[in-house]
């Protein structure tokens, strides 16, 4: 009896440790965020405490002005590649233009590039045009808009694809405009995949640090204020931010996804 | 579904054209400038200025100096891919076969933990494997681990690290293609009197084949190319090849070495997907 049973659930069950495996360090993540240390030094539980919650930019010194830093890059990077990147996605499954495999190789390769490559190469842009003093707050941006860009166009342009244009087609039969058309009927219906895309945009952004460590200059994001205090002694503050993004991020994905199953519903 | 009609005209290009230009300017010149780079005289400096020297001997001094570290990076690239592949297959394919109605939960659930900043995750994973944590302990009293032995500053714990980390990259596209599989084929091989270990292997292995392949490069290149996990979990007797690239470019100042570095690591790369995307006979991918 339990052999069958166990044999038929094996793999779930299996499936779930793996699942569990990946919480574990959120789990201490979330737990040292109510965690006085031993010492400076350190990195273990030892006390509890409310107060990394109540003045997380307390004893954390340059860590709230580093995560301004990263959530203005985040915003803007995520504005820009999330533009740039949906219009080329229009363009790729929408219109027909010469050079197209091309395109979708430039597209493809950032994505498949090791992050210290793509970084050193515009550190070494910078560098032969003189920007080396310069480095800072836009030339992270730039950065963070180029390999942001390819996701964007992935996600916009599987959602165009995978989508029905019947309901234009009827739109267009009721004589709208193909402007009204496109404002009425298709942006609705990409909206999502442009929403999706735009939050990855934003974590890849906030949460780069290879790419960014190199084009910084004296600018510092939050992951290289990370960065710079290993070894220093970290502020448990840094938990807080961690356990915040985790909360926002579940809450958005969590919410995005009982949003679709009352959709569901209410179409059926 | 009606065919979609591709329109011509200058639209498209015009739609296209801001990202292929910021593509072009911030991805494809750059990539030009680091080559350059690595062939500037060597005695260069940020002061000083750097000359084309076409300094060819740059690439063997590099590749000389530190080929330990290139094999490191992959030897720990691929080991940490495999694990990912074992994980991440039974993980994906519990989602897409088992998981019945709770499958978006538990694709949301997957990515979930990846949203926490990667240098925080890794932090934990430090404090994991620490000296006197739980997990040394527990190897320790079971004579797995030496009384004095630690995980940290090992290969372990840099493996661990870069297992955990690129595990998403891994789950993901071997959930979209085994949720492709059609189950009547897996029931066939079932009624043919396959065993399910057979059926697995002549059936669901080879139609995942296309989610293997991506899931494996998409994270060995970056999982190669880390300095993370090496900085936070290793010692200086585990540095990768990321750990050279960005200590000759932030701390020692030297553009040329550290670009020719760039240079061999993206050739590298790039001939192992060549020749790895041939052989699983799936060039569709790119």
């Amino acid at each position: 009896m339990i052999g069958r049973w166990l044999r038929e659930r094996i793999v779930l069950i299996l499936g779930l440790v793996v699942l569990v495996y990946t919480f574990v360090p959120i789990a201490i993540v979330v737990a040292m965020s109510f965690n006085i240390p031993p010492s400076r030094n350190v990195y273990a539980f030892d006390r509890f405490t409310l107060d990394n919650w109540a003045h997380p930019c307390i004893g954390a010194e340059g860590m709230c002005e580093s995560l301004g830093v990263s959530i203005q890059i985040g915003l803007l990077a995520t504005l820009g590649a999330t533009v740039l990147g949906t219009l080329a996605a229009f363009a790729l499954v929408r219109h027909d233009f010469v050079g197209r495999s091309s395109t979708n190789l430039l597209i493809f390769l950032p994505m498949a590039s090791p992050e210290i490559v793509m970084g050193s190469s515009l550190l070494a842009l910078f560098v032969s045009a003189g920007f080396a003093g310069q480095l800072g707050f836009w030339t992270i941006l730039v950065a963070h808009i180029m390999f942001c860009l390819s996701f964007v166009v992935v996600t916009v342009r599987a959602r165009l694809a995978g989508m029905d244009d019947t309901l234009e087609q009827a739109a267009m039969d009721l004589y709208a405009t193909p402007t009204e058309t496109f404002w009425r009927v298709t942006f609705p219906l990409v909206f999502p995949g442009i929403l999706g895309a735009a939050l990855l945009s934003f974590s890849l952004s906030f949460d780069d640090f290879i790419v960014t460590n190199l084009n910084a200059g004296q600018t510092t994001t939050f992951p290289m204020y990370v960065w710079g205090v290993e070894g220093k002694g970290v502020p448990m503050a840094v938990n807080v931010v961690g356990t915040l993004m985790f909360l926002v991020s579940i809450v958005i994905v969590v919410g995005g996804e009982l949003n679709n199953r009352r959709r569901a519903r209410a179409l059926a | 579904m009606s065919e979609t009609v591709r329109r011509r005209g200058r639209v498209g290009y015009l739609l296209l054209l801001p990202a292929l230009l910021w593509l072009g300017v911030f991805f494809v010149i750059p990539f030009y400038s680091l080559m350059a780079t690595s062939l500037y005289d060597p005695g260069g400096s940020d002061f000083r200025g750097y000359r084309m020297a076409w300094a060819w001997g740059n690439y063997s001094e590099v590749v000389h100096a530190y080929w330990p570290e290139l094999v490191r990076s992959l030897v720990y690239g691929a080991v940490a891919t495999l694990l990912c592949l074992v994980l991440g297959y039974v993980l994906a394919y519990a989602i897409a076969f088992k998981a019945g109605r709770w499958k978006n939960l538990m694709l949301v659930l997957v990515v979930a933990p990846f949203f926490t900043s990667f240098l925080i995750r890794t932090l934990s994973w430090k404090l994991i494997l620490a000296d006197d944590g739980f997990v040394v302990n527990t190897l320790q009293a079971a004579h797995l681990l030496g009384a004095d032995g630690r995980l940290l500053a090992t290969p372990v714990a840099v493996i661990a690290g870069l297992t955990y980390n690129f595990l998403p990259y891994m789950v993901l596209p071997l959930y979209a293609s085994l949720d492709k599989i059609d189950h009547l084929l897996i029931e066939a091989s079932g009624d043919l009197y396959a065993n399910p270990f057979v059926g697995f292997f002549k059936v669901t292995w080879p139609l995942s084949l296309p989610g293997v392949v991506s899931g494996t490069l998409l994270t060995f290149i970056p999982a190669a190319g880390d300095f993370i996990n090496v900085k936070l979990l290793g010692s200086p007797n585990q540095r990768m090849i990321g750990n050279v690239i960005e200590s000759q470019f932030t701390d020692a100042n030297n553009y040329p070495a550290a670009a020719a570095l760039s240079v061999v690591l993206m050739a590298i790369i790039v001939a192992i997907v060549l020749v790895y995307v041939r052989r699983a006979g799936t060039e569709e991918l790119l």
